[in-house]
């Protein structure tokens, strides 16, 4: 088969050559692996962008309320619903996962499995232009009559459900069909992440030869699938709700709200681990390289995130301890809550013994890696206080939670992005990005990232709950050292926001200016390393067979401290 | 239980105004400890290693698979550490959960709560100690309860998902349309102290601010009672309104753990 | 160009054909999303909503003459990927009409159940069965539409000898929307169970 497959692969090579491809076939109505992937990238950043500017917005309502904010307007209470609720929806639906998952899922794992393309391009490409058509409906949503949705991320009925609760009428059911678009997008997307994986692989290409960020991508992708089936159920109904007078949701008719929070964390919780999962394969394949050393039991970390994901699927009412669920059922929740941070536990200690022993070169993209497991550490640890019920009587709908999972998803969908971005610029565009402006930058975030949500911690602390456009009405809120807090937590945010201005001008003038990249600049192993840069349509001239792991750094009695996994056991 | 251990955490910006107060703070207290212990210590590891391990000339990296037993080791026994310190929690968990949200202790008296679109109704007893009679007095956004009395609480809603919240005790409990959720506290400082709605429920959510009165005594509390009803008490809000919203003409420092605001208002009852 | 796709769509290191993996990730899926729906529906059967005793409103006969109408179309989609397999493209070609009419049939038997109930003044706002019934059978007769679609597609790509081993993944997906209706036949209509 090798062979026919080769010359088969030659025989399109020579036949796309002939066939010159336009603007829009080559670009816009790809059906590449690669470009599919730039498209999710894109769209992706450009969300980050309009739910980092909501942010804005709505923090610089909370330090400064009353005021016009700069570049915005005035923050009334209905838009600060709006804000905060989109802001949510955006970075977890249309950032965290089309980056992490959409992007590098679709652009490494073809080339990191050798092969030429996904096993189905024109599901791919219809997966994406599904993705597109849901952004833009989200973004529709905020035009019209009545603004966008302003029921939190969480959508609970019956505010949800009935449009004289939420003032927002058709702002609720686009939101809603926006989410349901981009869930059958990425349910789409799926199809072609596991068989690609399962099937496609390069001739001695084992399961245990995977690179474990293609290996945590697909764990990622069926995670979403077994959980997002409740929820879409669910979706139809609430949206029958809002339309068509159903009452699934709403008591009055016999409905339940509670039935609705079951369904939306059924599939909310395995969601984090969906996202996380991504952003640990990046963060180890980023460790590996850059100290030199094979990754610290392979099948361990393997066998945690299949723990992990499992044990993600009952864990979920503790975002309802206090819902009015049945007290008795809590105190299940409590125990599989705080097990669920053993596995990651054994995952962080498992990175950071790969560093043990190593020769660690402090890249760009290393320490965005080096940054995530200190970050991912407070997010982590912070969770135990959640998960404990009694505890979460205090805190729930609090900032503490809000400072908790912004320190889990910040790490895992910013900080994992820069570090994926870093570490596979110069093979995605052929250049390097400029070091000294990518350290820039990493500082310029890191430390306002930390600036902005560890006060919040604080302000959790002192009772302050969520979802309120100010906080100067509540006499115990309302203290000038709190309020000096919210100010701090403001201007880092602001702090945070400019610094992105140096990744973006980076970002595009090294695409375009930046100092030629060599083939393997980083010295890696794995196979994207071996093709040209950027890839070829088809992605090698000449389809490689594999004859060890990803990890092989620093063998000994071998010259080189890297040993690609394409080269035969003598080179 | 924070006779055990009290690192004053919560309380250094929120007096503890329940029984179960204390409870929880110690939660909190016990398990900073316990995560702070494993986060300085993978910390500490992971910046040692940084430095240690940094790239040096004509030094070369080991190779470790991390699949042999000896190897394992290393990071079985801290997997096993962070999952003892686990289940010594849950139980304390376990056992001020049970106290918090599974018992209804005997209580003096009973107090209903409504929520809606934006404003909380409460309903008191009255003389009798029971609800729906003719001596009901009803509230809105303002809740009256005594000291040291230990209250059962009805919570109901009008429309959509509400959150009774009294960060001062430590409570918050969600309020379904449909429903009546039924708990209890009993507060031990007198005082007045924020009560919120802590579940987004809709425009004017960040409107929803109330307050909850602990009286001193049946007297202080009996005499508010029939202001009430004769018309002539002047609620928390209409003081709170003439205050103005920004600025407050008081400070609070972290040390104190009564805010002067309630001080100030207990001491005019 | 004589070959169709990438060179990764003809590799199987799992030995599965890709589109045999591929129709059971999808059915997987939707298995959770029908497994939600029919959950839900359980729930509130269970914890004793209003208008759950209206499912001895549902015709029962129409009910199971659906069933084995569509059990019936399993049987008809099996013997076209039999004959797929043995390379009789007409038979298959034949066999797969005969399904897309028992589907058609199917959805025949529908209208009549939901106009009869319409003009009944019973719509899916009556009460939270109502609710669930229309949007279980509806969100299933549009997966009997999508898949009868399908099927007229693959039966012309059968016809030139095309692809033959999509009559097997038709036939799978079909099964599934079989099967599901063998879970909401008995709770949708029969009231006491």
């Amino acid at each position: 088969m090798g062979q026919q497959a080769e010359a088969i692969l030659h025989e399109t090579e020579a036949h796309d050559a002939h066939h010159e491809m336009s603007f829009w076939d080559k670009y816009i109505f790809s059906v590449d692996h690669k470009i599919i992937g730039f498209q999710y990238m894109f769209t992706g950043l450009i969300m980050a962008a309009i739910g980092g500017y909501f942010a804005y917005a709505f923090r610089m309502q909370l330090a400064w309320p009353g005021e016009e904010v700069p570049f915005y307007g005035l923050v009334d209470a209905a838009k600060y619903n709006m804000l905060v609720t989109n802001h949510g929806t955006i970075m977890i639906f249309w950032v965290a996962m089309p980056v992490l998952i959409a992007a590098f899922g679709n652009w490494l794992i073809p080339l990191m499995i050798g092969c030429d393309d996904m096993v189905f391009p024109r599901l791919n490409r219809l997966s994406y232009q599904i993705f597109l058509v849901s952004a833009l409906v989200l973004i529709l949503s905020f035009f019209v009559t009545g603004g966008g949705f302003g029921g939190a991320w969480t959508s609970y009925p019956p505010l949800s459900a009935v449009a004289a609760y939420n003032l927002t009428n058709w702002g609720a059911s686009l939101w809603l069909l926006a989410v349901f678009l981009e869930i059958v997008a990425f349910l789409l997307g799926g199809i072609n992440f596991v068989t690609t994986t399962m099937n496609a692989r390069a001739p001695g290409m084992g399961m245990m030869d995977i690179p474990i960020v293609v290996w945590m991508i697909n764990i990622a992708v069926i995670l979403f699938m077994a959980s997002v089936g409740p929820l879409v159920a669910g979706a139809v109904m609430l949206f029958f709700d809002q339309r068509l007078g159903t009452s699934f949701f709403i008591p009055s008719g016999g409905g339940d709200p509670l039935l609705w929070e079951h369904l939306f964390w059924f599939f909310g919780h395995p969601e984090v681990y969906v996202v996380l999962l991504p952003t640990m394969g990046i963060v180890a394949e980023i460790i590996t390289v850059f100290s030199r050393k094979k990754l610290f039991g392979y099948r361990t970390i393997l066998y945690t995130a299949f723990g992990t994901g499992g044990l993600s699927f009952i864990v979920w009412a503790h975002h309802q301890f206090v819902a009015g669920i049945d007290p008795r059922m809590a105190n299940v929740f409590v125990v599989t809550t705080i097990l669920i941070s053993i596995p990651i536990a054994e995952m962080l200690f498992s990175f950071i013994a790969t560093l043990y022993g190593g020769s660690i070169e402090f890249s760009t993209p290393m320490l965005w890696a080096l940054g995530f497991l200190v970050s991912f550490l407070i997010g982590g640890v912070t969770g135990i206080y959640l998960g404990a019920s009694a505890l979460d009587v205090y805190f729930h709908d609090s900032y503490f939670v809000i400072a908790h999972f912004h320190y889990t998803f910040f790490p895992i969908t910013i900080i994992g992005m820069f570090a994926a971005i870093t570490y596979w610029f110069p093979k995605m565009f052929g250049r390097m990005m400029d070091e000294t402006l990518n350290k820039i930058h990493f500082w310029g975030t890191f430390i306002p990232f930390n600036g902005l949500f560890l006060p919040l911690f604080l302000v959790g602390m002192a009772g302050q709950h969520r979802r309120i456009a100010d906080f100067t009405q509540y006499p115990d809120l309302a203290s000038p050292d709190l309020q000096s807090i919210r100010i701090f937590a403001t201007v880092s945010l602001v702090i945070l926001l400019l610094f992105q201005f140096v990744f973006i001008y980076n970002f595009f003038n090294s695409m375009f200016k930046g100092k030629k990249a060599p083939l393997n600049p980083w010295k890696a192993n794995t196979l994207e390393w071996t093709v040209s840069s950027p890839p070829p349509h088809g992605n090698f001239a000449e389809l490689p067979t594999i004859y060890r792991g990803p990890y092989e750094y620093s063998v000994p009695g071998r010259e080189e401290d890297y040993w690609p996994q394409h080269l035969a056991p003598n080179q | 239980m924070n006779e055990y251990l009290d690192l004053g955490l919560i309380t250094s910006f929120v007096p503890a105004a329940s029984s179960f107060a204390g409870d929880i703070d110690f939660l909190f207290d016990l398990i900073t400890i316990i995560v702070g212990f494993w986060f300085v210590i993978t910390l500490a590891t992971l910046f040692y290693f940084m430095i240690r391990f940094r790239r040096r000339e004509g030094v070369k990296a080991l190779y470790i698979s991390g699949e042999k037993h000896s190897e394992k080791v290393w990071t079985h026994y801290p997997h096993y550490g962070v999952i003892a310190f686990d289940v010594f929690l849950i139980g304390f968990v376990i056992v001020v959960w049970v106290n918090v949200k599974q018992t209804l202790p005997a209580n003096e008296d009973t107090i209903r709560a409504i929520g809606q679109q934006w404003s909380w109704s409460f309903v008191h007893t009255g003389a009798d100690g029971k609800l729906d009679t003719e001596d009901d007095v009803n509230t809105v956004n303002d809740l009256h309860v005594i000291k040291d009395n230990t209250y059962h609480f009805e919570l109901q809603s009008r429309d959509v998902l509400h959150n009774f919240a009294i960060p001062a005790f430590r409570l918050r409990q969600d309020t379904i349309p449909g429903r009546t959720i039924r708990g209890w506290f009993k507060p031990t400082i007198s005082g007045t102290f924020d009560l919120q709605c802590a579940e987004i429920c809709g425009r004017g959510h960040s409107m929803m601010f109330a307050a909850i009165t602990v009286h001193p005594d049946r007297k202080s509390y009996d005499e508010t009672m029939d202001a009430i009803r004769a018309g002539t008490y002047e609620s928390h809000f209409e003081k709170k309104r003439q205050l103005g919203p920004v600025p407050l003409p008081f400070t609070v420092s972290k040390s104190e753990t009564d805010s002067p605001y309630a001080i100030e208002l207990a001491q005019s009852f | 160009m004589s070959l169709q796709g990438p060179i990764a769509t003809h590799r199987m290191r799992t030995g599965i054909p890709t589109g045999r993996l591929a129709v059971w990730w999808v059915l997987a899926s939707e298995i959770f999303i029908f497994g939600g729906l029919i959950m839900c529906f359980l729930l509130f059967k269970f914890n004793n909503a209003p208008g759950f005793e209206d499912a001895d409103m549902t015709s029962t006969a129409a009910g199971a003459f659906n069933t084995f109408v569509l059990l019936t179309s399993s049987l008809s989609i099996v013997l076209a990927h039999a004959a797929a397999e043995k390379g009789d493209i007409q038979a298959s070609f034949r066999y797969i009409w005969f399904t897309i009419g028992g589907g058609l049939v199917f959805l025949l038997v529908k209208t009549y159940e939901y106009s009869s109930k319409i003009y009944g003044g019973i719509t899916l706002t009556e009460n939270v069965f109502w609710s669930f019934y229309f949007t279980a059978t509806g969100l299933h007769a549009l997966h009997v539409i999508g898949g009868m679609v399908i099927m007229g597609m693959i039966s012309f790509d059968v016809r030139k000898n095309h692809n033959l081993q999509r009559v097997e993944l038709i036939g799978l997906y079909w099964h599934f929307v079989d099967i599901v209706w063998i879970f909401l036949f008995p709770i949708l209509y029969i009231a006491n169970f």
